[in-house]
């Protein structure tokens, strides 16, 4: 069946077809997915659809105790068994240029690659079987049926030793203090102090981490979904001692990222592997239930919260206060406090972070890492000063609205915050909310509940490049490494390169998801579009001003002496600034000039200059609405509003698709999302989808996204901030708020399930 | 997933002559299937008796029962007319298990013999008596949130998942079963047995038998019009009961001439609650009816763990299930069948102030 799917599937699609296309300014555009029909028709190709000739089939056997050794594997069992070619082990496991623990690049994560007997987690890989067919891989690897000499464990945040990690997050102090809690907190007129435990969370992708491996001598043929290609290279050249130009990786499309696809894991290393080992292709597909453990996760966290406010309900401290853990072996720690630096206006700050060490696989970023469990503990929090001031909650954040970030006293590169809460609770209806708890009910009998939150997400500005090439022809090419994880790259990005091209976007065609392709950095931090985004208009705008170097300093052209600030290009042509009349055809100053095609690099970063002047966040505010059966407690979401304000929008589609998705993200991590570790053996009890639960259709209510309009002149020369991960931030605690408006039950521990209720 | 035999039955003696032990039927799979995937069952034979003509069909019979072939997907029964008018409980019940594709694919024997959702049971690296007899129970002390409090043994506590059996349990259907010797007929109430010294035991269906049909009485239809079938799950479709109770009323002169009512996600079968149905008959169908009756149901529950919550919930389920019957079955099936949400809401922030 494989190989009946197209094969030619592109690192380039086809232009944009008519129907998605916008003549004139691309961008700003609602234009449909250029990816779409391949997608609903099944034709995208991604990682494991693809199936070089001669390729074997590897199944990872996984780790069953959570600590120990590995005794016994029955290899000879698995051997025997029709199909099976090899079985890989830590005594025949290919030797590595470096040993998988030694890590050193940033965002790289100690793997377990085979090399001993050790198990530091449970659903770490302990061997893989290598045969002829996925059915004989998978019957191999049952077939080993390993013995363990176990040791204790701990999987849970009460099971092990506290202390404070050097860092949180991405290279941030642990502990942070501005102003004088104790005393803020002595001051107060309302104060409350309260405890919030986030559950353990894995990313699961639709696609699990696959990779389809061939080795050409020392070069490295690979399809994998990735976030970030070219640190893909470097951490797979540093492994196997070849050269990070020798590995060439396609990843068109991922099937979901989510951040656990901004590394390589050890799925895919055990892939290649495989594949070195036997000296044929070789695909890897992570099973469902081993993404629980060596991919990634949310680590669970426990924050208290001690809040105070005067009389006036504005608040005189915040000390936010975050206990997470990280793996036995490796740092990743859940920067939670993180949120509180930027939201509320406090004289008196401190943010604090503890951890203790699990035996589980090592955290990871997971969409909003910090961000969504900070914001789940601080707006519930939030939500209880209000009411023991006796304020609506939303007056209440108004009046601590903060007009330079609290932590650092920098004015924004831009907030359109309280248009963002205006224009949400007008659409909501919040204004006839009744204070009190446990006041609203449907004409069903239902208890209803309506509850808010502030959204926040740092708008980042990471590296990329790109290049930018004008044909004879008239048409347009833009090239980078970027990234399409579902959330469109595909479509905005080539919106963003015919702009700066001043092409339609039908003429120009756009490569991305290839490691040869100049290097796009990552498809991180929400940062992707900004930065990639940035970059292709840099490149764009490069060869735009080329091009017009060839005609202005030409003679025989139109736009002779134009000089290069006096020309714009629009449609394919170059029109003098001064006289629009005068214009010349893109092809025709290629032709005269001789050249086939003109090509231009472009790159982004953040500038220093506006990071040191300036704190940039988009923003949002998140209504929610709850129903509860008042006698066995069942919760059901049935309206969620939210407006967010995150500077430019490229396609206005696509971004609300990406605030849909963090909205439902966020209804997950309030009501369902929760991986159960059994205490004992610290196996993941639940991993698999009827049992660890994320939310179906008939849990998502009527949905709606407003995009509040914001011009940011700072951010980047595009303007635009993230989306992809602000969604989920602030719907939390709106959700829990609105448990406890409909019900007067504050559930402080998420999920929140329905015995609480009762 | 094990190298196996698998066989395609053409008729019901061929399925039964093709037994041997360690084989399996494989009706619709999505039990079946899932089971061989996680190396909890590893049949040396499959013998697939979906292509055995006129196990398929949903008979009305003279005497005013109902016969459901072993083969009846379960979309197509709950979506029967006269299934869903005759026994409006069996159809919500229907509609609330699985997903829409899953339905379609299940069976009606299939759905009766499917096994425990237990965490424990679902992992081969724990100790589980119903996979391995005598191996131990490693749920006990584990996750048991979702565990049996009623008639559960030392030796296991899980519970019996199915939602098509609750209301087949209250409604006194009867299961055909053929085997080499023939045929014989188990009341389905009788038909899932408790675990005691024997979890690895779940039905009494003997070795190499298999079901040919399951039943409804004439006395099933006298409930049409006050029938309801309650789950509380986590989330609001596509999950397991946490707990759920099909209720069913016979009203006359404004009393309670006769009452049905089964548990479900409490107990490793259908629990079928004869005393507390005793206690409801003359009486008013009010509030203090149910809450009397939902104290008798639930008398002989134990938390097997930390599940003692499960206890007050079933309570809780079968005076809400009760009241919802009593107040007359639906015109149509709910959109949320069997959800505490199945009442005509509208989201749109309708509400009024108690
Ligand atoms: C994700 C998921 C969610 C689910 N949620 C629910 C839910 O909410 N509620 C619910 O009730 N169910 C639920 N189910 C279970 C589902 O209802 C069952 O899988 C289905 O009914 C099994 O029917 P089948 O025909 O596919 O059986 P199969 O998988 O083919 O067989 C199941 C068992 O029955 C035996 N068998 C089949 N036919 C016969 C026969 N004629 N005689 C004797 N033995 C036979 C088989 O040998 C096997 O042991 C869920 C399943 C999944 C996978
Ligand atoms: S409860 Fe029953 S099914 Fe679950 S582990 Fe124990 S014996 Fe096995």
């Amino acid at each position: 069946m494989p190989d009946t799917i197209p094969t030619a599937l592109p690192a380039a699609l086809p232009a944009l077809a008519p129907g998605h296309v916008r003549h004139g300014s691309s961008i700003g555009q609602p234009l449909t997915r250029r990816d779409g029909a391949l997608k609903v028709t099944g034709a995208a190709r991604f990682a494991a659809d693809n199936h070089p000739p001669g390729m074997l089939h590897a199944v990872m056997a996984v780790a069953s105790i959570a600590h120990g050794r590995v005794q016994s594997l029955d290899i000879a069992a698995a051997r025997a068994h029709p199909g099976v070619v090899e079985v890989m082990t830590s005594s025949n496991a290919p030797k590595l240029a470096r040993h998988p623990d030694q890590t050193g690049q940033p965002f790289t994560y100690k793997l377990d690659l085979l090399q001993d007997d050790r198990v530091r987690y449970a659903n770490q890989p302990i061997a893989v079987v290598i045969a002829e067919t996925l059915e004989a891989a998978t019957e191999g690897a049952l077939l080993l049926r390993p013995t363990y000499a176990a040791e204790p464990s701990s999987t849970s945040l009460d099971q092990a030793e506290r202390f404070v990690p050097d860092t949180v997050g991405v290279g941030s102090p642990p502990n942070e203090t501005s102003g004088d809690v104790a005393a803020g907190l002595a001051d107060a007129d309302s104060r409350i102090e309260a405890t919030y435990d986030t559950a353990p969370q894995y990313h699961n992708a639709m696609e699990p981490h696959a990779v389809v491996a061939r080795w050409d001598g020392d070069r490295l043929f690979l399809d994998t979904p990735s976030q970030g290609l070219s640190m893909a290279q470097a951490r797979i050249a540093g492994l196997f001692g070849i050269d990070a130009a020798d590995i060439h990786i396609e990843s068109p499309f991922l099937g979901g990222g989510f951040g656990s696809k901004g590394a390589v894991w050890a799925p895919q290393v055990l892939g290649i592997m495989a594949a070195r080992l036997v000296g044929r292709p070789v695909k890897l597909v992570t099973r469902r239930e081993q993404m629980f453990g060596p991919v990634g996760h949310r680590a669970p966290t426990r924050q208290t919260l001690r809040l105070g406010a005067d009389r006036d309900g504005h608040l005189t401290a915040v000390d936010h206060h975050t206990l997470t853990a990280s793996s036995t072996f490796d740092d990743f720690f859940e920067p939670s406090g993180r949120v509180s630096h930027t939201l509320y206006e406090t004289p008196n700050l401190r943010t604090t972070h503890e951890a203790v060490r699990l035996d589980t696989g090592t955290p990871f970023f997971m969409r909003a890492p910090g961000e969504a469990s900070g914001s789940a503990a601080l707006e519930s929090a939030v939500d209880e000063l209000a009411e023991a001031c006796g304020m609506d909650p939303l007056a209440f954040r108004i009046a601590n609205y903060a007009e330079q970030e609290p932590k650092s006293g920098k004015p924004f590169t831009s907030k359109k915050l309280r248009d963002c809460y205006a224009r949400g609770a007008e659409r909501f209806g919040w204004a006839s909310r009744p204070l009190q708890p446990r006041t609203l009910r449907d004409e069903a009998g239902l208890l209803v509940g309506w509850g808010m939150g502030t959204a926040s997400f740092p708008a980042l500005m990471m590296q990329a490049t790109a290049r930018a090439t004008l044909h004879a022809d008239g048409t347009g090419l833009i090239e980078l490494g970027a990234h399409d994880m579902g959330q469109g790259a595909w479509t905005a990005f080539a919106q963003i390169g015919a702009d700066g091209l001043g092409l339609d976007a039908a003429a120009v065609e756009l490569r991305i998801g290839n490691s040869a392709l100049p290097n796009a950095g990552m498809a991180g931090g929400s940062a992707h579009t900004a930065t990639a985004g940035s970059a292709i208009h840099d490149a764009a705008t490069a060869a735009i001003r080329a091009l017009a170097d060839l005609a202005t300093g030409d003679e025989r052209s139109a736009l002779f002496g134009a000089g290069n600030q006096g020309v714009v290009a629009r449609d394919g042509r170059l029109h003098r600034k001064d006289d629009e009349q005068r214009s010349e055809r893109y092809a025709d100053i290629l032709a005269r000039a001789g050249r086939a095609s003109l090509s231009a690099d472009g790159k982004a970063a953040p500038n220093a200059a506006n990071q040191a002047q300036y704190a940039a966040h988009a923003h949002g505010a998140v209504f929610a609405e709850v129903k509860i059966h008042p006698t066995l407690g069942q919760i059901r979401v049935t309206r969620l509003v939210g407006a967010f304000a995150a500077g430019a929008i490229i396609n206005p589609r696509l971004v609300t698709s990406q605030y849909y998705g963090g909205m439902i993200w966020g209804v997950s991590f309030a009501l369902h999302e929760h991986a159960l570790h059994d205490p004992r053996t610290g196996r993941v009890m639940n991993a698999n989808f009827a049992e660890y639960r994320v939310p179906v259709n008939a849990d998502i209510p009527d949905m709606e996204a407003i995009l509040v309009e914001e011009d940011d002149p700072y951010v980047n020369a595009l303007g635009v901030k993230g989306v992809g991960e602000i969604g989920i931030t602030g719907t939390v605690g709106a959700i829990a708020n609105a448990v406890w408006h409909a019900t007067g039950i504050r559930v402080r521990r998420l999920p929140i399930t329905l015995e609480r209720l009762l | 997933m094990n190298r196996f035999d698998y066989v395609r039955a053409a008729s019901v003696a061929e399925a039964v002559a093709a037994w041997v032990p360690g084989a399996s039927f494989l009706a619709g799979g999505t039990n079946l299937l899932d089971l061989m995937k996680g190396d909890i069952v590893r049949p040396s034979r499959l013998i697939d008796i979906t292509r055995i003509p006129g196990l398929d069909s949903i008979e009305p019979l003279a005497d005013g029962g109902l016969r459901i072939g072993a083969l009846v997907r379960n979309s197509d029964l709950a979506r029967d007319r006269h299934v869903s008018g005759t026994y409006p409980a069996l159809a919500e019940a229907l509609l609330s298990g699985a997903s829409g594709q899953l339905r379609n694919a299940a069976t009606t024997a299939g759905n009766a013999m499917q096994r425990t959702r237990c965490a424990y049971f679902y992992d081969p690296a724990s100790a589980c008596n119903k996979r391995d007899p005598g191996a131990g129970c490693d749920a006990r002390g584990g996750d048991t949130r979702l565990h049996a409090v009623l008639g559960w043994s030392a030796h296991c506590i899980a519970t019996n998942p199915s939602d098509f059996c609750v209301p087949l349990a209250a409604l006194d259907a009867v299961v055909e079963i053929a085997g080499r010797s023939g045929t014989r007929e188990v009341a389905l109430e009788a038909f899932h047995t408790l675990p005691g010294d024997h979890p690895e035991t779940e039905t009494v269906l003997e070795e190499g038998e298999m079901i040919l049909a399951v039943r409804l009485p004439p006395e099933a239809a006298g409930f049409a019009a006050h029938s309801r079938y309650l789950k509380v799950r986590e989330r609001t479709s596509y999950a397991f009961a946490v707990v759920s109770a099909a209720a069913s009323l016979r009203l006359a002169q404004g009393r309670i001439a006769e009452a049905r009512l089964a548990l479900g996600g409490v107990a490793a079968k259908p629990w079928r609650a004869r005393e507390a149905e005793r206690l409801l008959i003359g009486r008013l169908p009010d509030a203090a009816a149910w809450t009397e009756c939902a104290a008798a149901a639930l008398s002989g529950a134990h938390p097997s763990g930390d599940n003692d919550f499960k206890i007050d919930l079933a309570r809780r389920l079968v005076a809400t299930a009760f009241a919802r019957a009593a107040a007359g079955t639906p015109d149509r099936l709910p959109a949320l069948p069997a959800s505490p949400f199945a009442v005509p809401v509208v989201s749109s922030g309708v509400h009024a102030f108690a």
